[in-house]
């Protein structure tokens, strides 16, 4: 017992000492970055800025939403400076509380309108759309609908997967109902459960059931496939862009956002412009197992890949979706989607 | 038996303060919930409707299952394990605890990858046999599988160390006049196995009433799944605290129905002799059946999921990707687990002392309390924390103190029940005789009670210990920036579908978790084993 005892103060002990050690005061110009975009897809960038500019970076990485909660939560104390988000959703709602700077336009300018917060707070850094991704061995692509209300045809029955939790997917369901109409969408989503649609927890989830076969068509992101070509490089699976106007089409963004707690914008705002910089822009577009659509410094995306101008989802801007996800939520939970 | 208040005094204060202190740690995350729904406006109030009763309904079916799956499993493995001549018994009494450090979310992914709809066991099936689809996976059997997985150590555990303790005279006894083996297992052990079982079903319960990973994967409709969706779409806490505190009300339900349960138990050893050893059971014939008992539990749980691992490592090797072994990440996990189980262990013993030595009202609620808040999702406790340490922590917000702070608030009420169990089988009569001798209340429980509840401590704090080496949520919130853990490592990958880096990971963690399994659980069983 006596030396359970002791064992246990001993470690009490050593992690206190390690704890005094790694709270120690960090150096003036060091950037605290909340990143809810995986540390595969950005690190080697801030790598970069350091290397460029000699201002440390400190990244904490997590789930977008988590972190947007965790700096609603710090309000005025959090330590972070900028807020790197997956999405539209969360970088919306940390600014509507009032927990983003206003950026300058010099920095908004640099993407085009349709991919700038509606106040000003938050930049898109790239784009991403969504597609009907298919098993190549099953299904021939000119058998696949243009439009996203194609999706009910009894060819696809049992065949297809969504993920009804994503908030991709929810801010696809949210272009369905501003473009098609409230009863529109819900008969397409009864259809489709009818129809015997599979649901999967997420985006890798839908590319990992499509190349077992388990299921022909997965709605989707894009770039999730380079991801998974990048680890299986032989998978029988292949993108179907939606195009033009259609609300299967809808782009979403990653972006960023600078604290009002901030002490140090001013090199916050380095970093922004930084991701917004060629380099940046071309490393998420063309880098091995990336695919993402760049948005600034006239960096191409990826070839094969539709361009932008012609992947206009249903003419929504990104920043004015949030209000409309809970009614959309509503309606996925009515119709069995989301319980 | 109400428990005799020892000698009818006051509790001391040394031991009121720490479990008052204790009991306001762990309902930090209540308060935090409270301070939400209480601003929240009525259209979060709004979350609650009809389908949330479905919700709660689909919830205790889940927890149903599960629940009599680990007991199921657990008990009869403890049994095997600590009182037959089962052979290979300390592999399997260390091999049958490791589930428990593989996160949930990884065991289903594992579970899928091998029963999937085209998981490995249809593609060995489909060539010989011919069979084009296995049954349906997702949904309750899928959630049940994985959840089982993740639990029935719990019960094992506790059942393994009570039954350790389970004094032999009782059973000689019980033997001596009469009864036969499986009588006395009846009459005699079961009922002493009733406050560990009982523990360990509402560690059972409250785990899957916070799981979200394995929920997610399998696509269950579980109350938690429904509180990350208000989070994950409408980044809105208020709505998510309402369907919280929906989840602390089933918890209090939870644990009226344990509280009932083991108030009917009664026992007590007869003598304190803790270091004797029972007779052990030669199994005979039985020793087939219980080992393939054993063979199946070990390979569906542990064999099962790290062979998909290592398929998927496997697979990844013609790619010419480095294997790394994330040791530094290793050393961290090992140091914050360790350190949490200590503190974990220190802070409930004076917790269950006071509720078991001093039962009044006010020490039964704060035990009690103490175990609300581990049925709640992990990112509510994390974010609780982060709302009172980014205003009262200050300097410590972020670092390591608080991070171990967050695993010992999430995780007290498994050191609790290990603990708690162990008491109640110690009639307060030994403490009374110290006294009579002319000890101090707290030098007899020091010098009389702590050394026979030792295995209960122990399990105590392997629990709490696996548990923080697999910990996320409030990991990747409250984790010093540069922090890496296994299970922050094993995410990093998953969350990119890199199944093939998570795999070195998570054998990580499983081979160093063992060591420390073994040496609560294992060795005693060794000493079992050996002759004399």
């Amino acid at each position: 017992m006596r030396k359970i005892v002791a064992l246990g103060l001993l470690l009490a002990l050593t992690g206190t000492l390690v704890a005094a050690a790694t709270a120690a005061p960090r150096k003036d110009t060091t950037l605290v970055v909340y990143s809810g975009r995986a540390e595969s897809f950005v690190k080697p960038m801030f790598d970069e800025f350091t290397r460029l500019t000699g201002i440390n970076v400190q990244v904490r990485y997590g789930d977008s939403a988590a972190l947007a909660a965790t700096l609603l939560e710090e309000g005025t104390r959090t330590p972070a400076d900028v807020f790197f988000a997956q999405d539209a959703g969360a970088l919306g709602a940390v600014a509507s509380k009032g927990r983003l700077a206003i950026l300058p336009q010099g920095t908004l300018a640099r993407v085009p309108a349709r991919f700038r917060a509606p106040g000003k707070r938050w930049v898109a850094t790239s784009a991403r759309a969504r597609v009907a991704a298919y098993n190549t061995n099953e299904v021939r692509p000119s058998e696949l609908p243009s439009s996203i209300w194609g999706y009910t045809h009894p060819r696809w029955r049992g065949k297809v997967g969504l993920p009804p939790t994503n908030a991709s997917f929810q801010a696809m369901v949210t272009a369905m109902r501003l473009r098609g109409g409230e009863d529109r969408t819900r008969d397409w989503l009864l259809a489709m459960k009818a129809n015997d649609v599979k649901f999967y927890s997420g985006n890798t989830q839908i590319l990992a059931a499509l190349a077992s076969g388990e299921i022909q068509v997965g709605l989707t992101n894009h770039y999730y496939l380079y991801q998974l070509k990048e680890q299986r490089p032989t998978v029988p699976v292949a993108n179907h862009f939606l195009t033009g106007r259609d609300p299967g089409a809808l782009v979403n963004i990653a972006g960023m956002g600078i604290t009002t707690a901030s002490s140090q914008k001013a090199a916050a705002l380095r970093l922004v412009n930084f991701m917004l910089s060629q380099q940046a822009q071309r490393f998420f577009a063309r880098s091995p197992g990336r695919a993402e659509y760049p948005l600034a410094a006239r960096a191409r995306p990826r070839p094969g890949l539709p361009p932008l101008t012609r992947i206009q989802g249903a003419g929504i801007r990104l920043g004015s979706l949030g209000p409309q996800l809970q009614r959309t939520l509503r309606l996925l939970s009515e119709t069995g989607y989301t319980r | 038996m109400t428990p005799r208040r020892a000698g009818g005094r006051r509790a001391p204060l040394l031991l009121a303060v720490p479990a008052a202190v204790t009991a306001g740690a762990v309902l930090l995350p209540l308060v935090y919930l409270a301070l939400r729904a209480a601003g929240a406006s009525r259209e979060a109030w709004a979350i609650l409707d009809a389908r949330t009763a479905r919700l709660v309904l689909d919830t205790g079916i889940l927890v149903g299952s599960v629940v009599l799956m680990a007991l199921l499993i657990g008990v009869p493995l403890a049994w095997l394990v600590t009182r037959t001549d089962l052979p290979g018994r300390v592999f399997w009494a260390v091999a049958a605890a490791l589930p428990l450090v593989i996160p949930s979310y990884v065991a289903a992914l594992a579970l899928l990858g091998a029963l999937g709809p085209r998981g490995l066991l249809q593609g060995i099936l489909e060539g010989p046999l011919g069979v084009e689809r296995l049954p349906e996976i997702y949904g309750l059997p899928g959630a049940v599988l994985a959840l089982t997985l993740s639990t029935y150590p719990y019960v094992y555990l506790l059942a393994a160390a009570a039954l350790r303790e389970v004094d032999p005279a009782l059973e000689e006894a019980a033997r001596g006049l009469g009864r036969s083996r499986w009588g006395v297992f009846r009459r005699v052990t079961l009922p002493a196995l009733r406050p560990s079982v009982a523990a360990g079903s509402l560690l059972v319960a409250l785990y899957v009433l916070s799981d979200f990973g394995a929920v997610s994967l399998m696509q269950y409709p579980a109350l938690t799944r429904a509180i990350y969706l208000q989070y994950e779409a409408l980044f809105d806490r208020d709505p998510a605290a309402v369907l919280a505190l929906v989840l602390v009300l089933l918890t209090a339900l939870v644990l009226l129905g344990e509280s009932r349960f083991r108030r009917r138990a009664r026992y007590h050893r007869a003598t304190a002799t803790a270091a004797r050893r029972p007779q052990v059971v030669a199994l005979g014939r039985w020793r087939w059946p219980a080992l393939a008992f054993c063979a199946a539990v070990v390979g569906a749980f542990l064999a099962l999921p790290l062979a998909v691992l290592g398929w998927w490592t496997w697979e990844a090797i013609p790619l010419g990707r480095p294997i790394e072994l994330a040791w530094r990440a290793a050393l961290n996990s090992a140091l914050a687990s360790a350190v949490a189980a200590a503190i974990a262990v220190a802070a409930a013993l004076p917790v269950v002392f006071l509720s078991a030595r001093h039962p009044a009202w006010w020490t039964r609620l704060l035990e009690r309390a103490s175990f609300t808040a581990n049925a709640l999702p992990g990112i509510v406790i994390a974010l609780a924390l982060v709302f009172f340490g980014a205003r009262y922590a200050g300097p410590l917000y972020q670092t390591l103190a608080l991070l171990v702070f967050a695993y010992v608030v999430r995780f007290l009420p498994q050191a609790l029940a290990a603990s708690g169990s162990a008491l109640r089988t110690v009639s307060p009569r030994y403490e009374e005789a110290a006294r009579g001798l002319g000890r101090g209340q707290l030098a007899a429980l020091w010098l009389v009670t702590a050394p026979l509840v030792r295995p209960g401590l122990l399990a105590g704090g392997a629990l709490v210990f696996l548990s923080a080496m697999k910990e996320l949520p409030a990991t990747l919130l409250l984790r010093p920036i540069g922090f890496e853990t296994l299970a922050t490592e094993i995410w990093t990958a998953t969350s990119i579908a890199a199944y093939s880096q998570a795999a070195p990971s998570a054998f990580l963690l499983i081979a160093i978790s063992a060591p420390f399994v073994w040496l609560l659980v294992g060795r005693r069983g060794a000493e079992l084993a050996s002759p004399g």
